[in-house]
């Protein structure tokens, strides 16, 4: 395992060995649990009722305007990441850094308008 | 950048033997259990000292092995599957938080290049370019497991625990992807050996105070605090520790995404909390204070401190450290409200931050290129009035128009219920007979001041109890 790959493949085998070791466990959990099904045991926690409808919930939509504020921010830090590595390299010098401020000012107006239209507005 | 000797680079990495290799990755998984083993103990001990309690102290030596017995109890536990949970994915969830957040510590640097078995080697699993985003991958995928363990339960608590869960890690992780820009910008690299190595030690600054050239500290603890207070601070968010605790707010939604959980697949969900704080507190240590290095009094005398295997003790004991902070803070704060923690998150960390990173990319670029005094002072200057000018123009908030109360009255539609008179004084019932309490003079003396520490003593019935 050499080379550039060979770190990656390393990795991979940690999380190999991490399945392996989960595997195991279940196992000797299925082996030595007491297993006595009953029909009462098996519904829902608390009073025991059952969810009314089929089993695709609903969801605040609230929720899913996080996970969207979250996507803007996500693409954001795949430019910024590179960047913060490379600006202090010479050849770059202030032009970089007066791009990037451009940049996050865009999306920190997406920021901006989300805070304006009260989406983080918990109520 | 400056590098020592036993510094390893990333060049030292992917020549290990195999056997070196898998001897490496047991060794990382059996420090991830153990210290979730201790993890769990030391938390409720710590916990317990803090409430004056005694704490595990039944199994083992100070109560060491009581996780072990935990453990053991839950995987001979029934394990119960409702019936409207979704069986494949309601198997599998558990498993996810675990396994990635044992992964992530395969790219913490425990120590420099030591030798093992007559091979040199560094003291970390692997490392690859992009170290320091392999363990923001990991921490994302656990959310993976949250959100689809509440959803495949087919139950109203986990599925609302788990999509709150969901919206605070993520809303978390941006906060802390953006805090360790300025990490990145400082050190000039993302693999985690390269940012121990860039703390290596204090150079004299480029900038003079009047012809005194300080000492930069050299771990980005001090250098870059913001970004350390807002990794922390949503490293706490990220692993749902308290005060951020809210997906398994036991008092709003039972015990969050786990509630339908049982036998081993709730110890799998327990134990990934453990695993990501183990894992939260490495990176801190990695990031801020410096890895492996021996803190400062420690170098000054002893210059064999950061060779060997000796830099594990640092490592391990700023771990310890981070670890007794995670619990102090459990033990000190109350949970914040929801409202309030997305509120902390999006107006307060997330800004701070892009300020941040823009103000301090400036300033180096400025310290680069040698600015003349004149045109630095003109820079410094420009920002300030920019600065002042926001604050002047930011449109102030309305003031709520104010009502009086026969307003209010007055504005209510006709047809509306009849009021009662707001000023109404409940007269005392002629029949209630006034009582008037009376008591005697308290008469404390010595003998009575140790009477109250017994009923204190059945309370340990902690809330990670399994």
């Amino acid at each position: 395992m050499g080379g550039y790959l060979g770190s990656y493949a390393t990795l991979g085998l940690l999380l190999a060995v991490g399945v392996l070791f989960f595997l195991v466990a279940m196992t000797a959990n299925r082996l030595l649990r007491t297993n006595r099904p009953s029909a009462a045991k098996s519904t829902t926690y608390e009073c025991g009722l059952d969810p009314v409808g089929g089993d695709w919930a609903q969801a605040q939509i609230r929720y899913y305007v996080y996970a969207y504020l979250y996507v803007l921010f996500a693409v954001e830090a795949v430019f910024l990441f590179p960047w913060a590595v490379i600006f202090d390299d010479p050849g770059f010098g202030m032009t970089a850094v007066v791009e990037m401020g451009i940049f996050v000012g865009v999306l920190a107006l997406g920021l901006l308008y989300a805070w304006r239209k009260r989406v983080l507005q918990w109520t | 950048m400056r590098f020592l000797t036993q510094d390893p680079t990333l060049a030292d990495f992917g020549h290990d033997p195999w056997w070196l290799i898998l001897l490496k990755i047991v060794v990382a998984f059996i420090f991830g259990m153990s210290m979730i083993l201790l993890g769990v103990w030391f938390e409720r001990r710590v916990v317990a000292r803090m409430a004056v309690r005694p704490g595990l102290n039944q199994v083992g030596p100070f109560g060491l092995l009581q996780t072990l017995a935990d453990g053991i109890k839950g995987i001979l536990k029934e394990d119960l599957l409702p019936r409207t949970a979704d069986k494949v994915v309601f198997f599998f969830a558990p498993t996810v938080p675990a396994i990635f957040a044992l992964t992530a510590l395969s790219v913490i640097p425990f120590g420099p290049m030591v030798s093992i078995f007559g091979v040199q080697t560094p003291l970390q699993v692997t490392d690859v370019p992009v170290a320091v985003l392999v363990v923001l991958a990991c921490s994302a995928m656990g959310i993976y497991g949250i959100v689809l363990g509440g959803w495949a339960s087919g139950s109203t608590y986990p599925l609302l625990g788990g999509l709150r869960s969901s919206a605070q890690m993520i809303s978390y992780e941006v906060a802390m992807g953006l805090s360790i820009v300025a990490v990145f910008m400082t050190a000039g690299t993302m693999s985690t050996s390269g940012i121990v190595a860039a703390q290596a030690g204090g150079s004299e600054a480029s900038w003079s105070i009047f012809g005194w050239h300080p000492t930069v500290p050299s771990w980005y603890a001090i250098l870059l605090i913001p970004s350390f207070l807002i990794f922390v601070v949503s490293a706490f968010g990220e692993t749902n520790r308290a005060p951020f605790d809210l997906p398994e707010a036991e008092t709003e939604l039972v015990a969050g995404y786990m509630t339908e959980y049982s036998s081993i697949k709730f110890l799998l969900y327990l134990l990934s909390e453990y695993v990501a704080m183990v894992v939260m507190s490495s990176i801190i240590a990695t990031m801020f204070l410096g890895g492996w290095r021996a803190p400062w009094p420690i170098t000054a005398f002893w210059s064999g401190a950061n060779s060997g295997w000796w830099p594990l003790l640092w490592f391990l004991a700023k771990v310890v450290l981070l670890l007794f902070i995670f619990v102090w803070v459990r033990a000190t704060l109350p949970r914040l409200r929801y409202d309030q923690f997305m509120k902390l998150g999006w107006k307060v960390l997330l800004p701070v931050n892009l300020i941040w990173i823009l103000l301090l990319g400036g300033l180096r670029v400025m310290q680069d290129e040698q600015f003349s005094g004149r045109n630095r002072w003109l820079i410094i200057g420009g920002a300030v009035v920019a600065v002042l000018l926001v604050a002047l123009l930011w449109p102030a908030r309305k003031a709520e128009p104010k009502t009086t109360l026969e307003e209010q009255m007055s504005a209510r539609p006709s047809g509306s219920f009849p009021l009662p008179p707001l000023d109404l004084q409940v007269p005392p019932s002629p029949r209630a007979k006034r009582v008037v309490a009376e008591r005697r003079p308290a008469n404390v003396t010595a003998s009575g001041a140790g009477s109250g520490q017994v009923a204190d003593a059945d309370t340990d019935a902690d809330e990670k109890e399994v």
